[in-house]
């Protein structure tokens, strides 16, 4: 019996939509306010699910203090409070939602508990991003 | 197709104990779940169900009739009830997220008039919840 197993996680951080492949001038047009200078800020929640078989012996697709774990270790202690743009992962890319998605995506095939399905972000109440890889489908589809 | 969502809350106590393991062995992988004095959540349940609208009443399902299923097979059954002690199917089952999503499943498979069953969600905390399609 397969379970999709769904846990979300929340961090702060701060960044700024900008490009070197523009000038400041388009990066002002593309990006509008989220191009200020001096950057701005979301509370992001990071919703993790994973599928597999349910162990007879846990009840448990993977175990929560596990995953709980690595996400302590790999996403909260790596992204909270900080500045996404001054993160490696962002040195060559813009810190989008989008590519923050992926990013966090890579982190967590990195969990070897359960499979991987899909990352959900959501920057703010009004906007959320999906990455489940490559074959990413429809939200509600899964 | 259309995919209509029904949801139901429900308040239980469980722990998670395997008996074929020793006090130590549940204690390290169930951590504080494992206090044989039980604990509890504010559970919500979401039903998903998918069917043809009816040309003359619009509906997939009727929601009176859908909620009173809910209400039999699974409020009325598991709401304020300690789900180890009182509840059949986790007597020998352990009561967590997951299992408690496969449990409704079967205990709703079937029994929703002129629709089908698509998807249990069973969220324990706003931030913790499993997702079941039968599989």
């Amino acid at each position: 019996m397969k379970v999709h197993l769904s846990r979300r996680y929340h961090f702060s951080a701060s960044h700024r939509l900008h490009t070197e492949a523009y000038d400041s001038a388009k990066n002002q047009a593309v990006f509008g306010k989220c191009n200020n200078p001096h950057g701005h800020g979301h509370n992001y929640t990071v919703q993790v699910t994973l599928s597999g078989q349910v162990d007879p012996a846990t009840g448990m697709v993977c175990n929560l203090a596990e995953l709980d774990a690595f996400a302590q270790t790999n996403l909260i202690d790596r992204f909270d409070h900080t500045n996404l743009n001054r993160l490696d992962c962002f040195a060559n890319k813009v810190s989008t939602t989008e590519n923050l998605s992926i990013e966090i995506y890579r982190i967590f095939q990195g969990f070897t508990g359960a499979h991987l399905e899909r990352i959900h972000i959501e920057e703010t109440s009004n906007n959320s991003f999906d990455y489940a890889g490559e074959a990413t489908s429809a939200p509600g589809t899964i | 197709m259309i995919l209509l969502t029904r949801k139901a809350e429900f308040s239980s106590a469980h722990y998670y104990w395997n008996d074929a393991w020793s006090p130590e062995e549940n204690l390290r992988v169930f951590g504080k779940c494992a206090n044989r004095n039980g604990h509890g959540h504010n559970y919500t349940l979401e039903v998903t169900v998918t069917g043809v609208v009816d040309p003359t009443s619009g509906f997939v399902v009727d929601l009176k009739e859908l909620k009173d299923v809910l209400e039999r097979e699974v409020v009325g059954v598991y709401d304020h009830r300690h789900l180890n002690l009182e509840v059949p199917e986790f007597r020998s089952t352990i009561p967590t997220t997951e299992n408690i999503t496969i449990a409704i499943w079967r205990r709703l498979e079937g029994k929703i008039p002129h629709a089908k069953l698509h998807r249990v969600r069973v969220y324990e905390v706003p931030d913790l919840f499993a997702d079941y399609y039968g599989e």
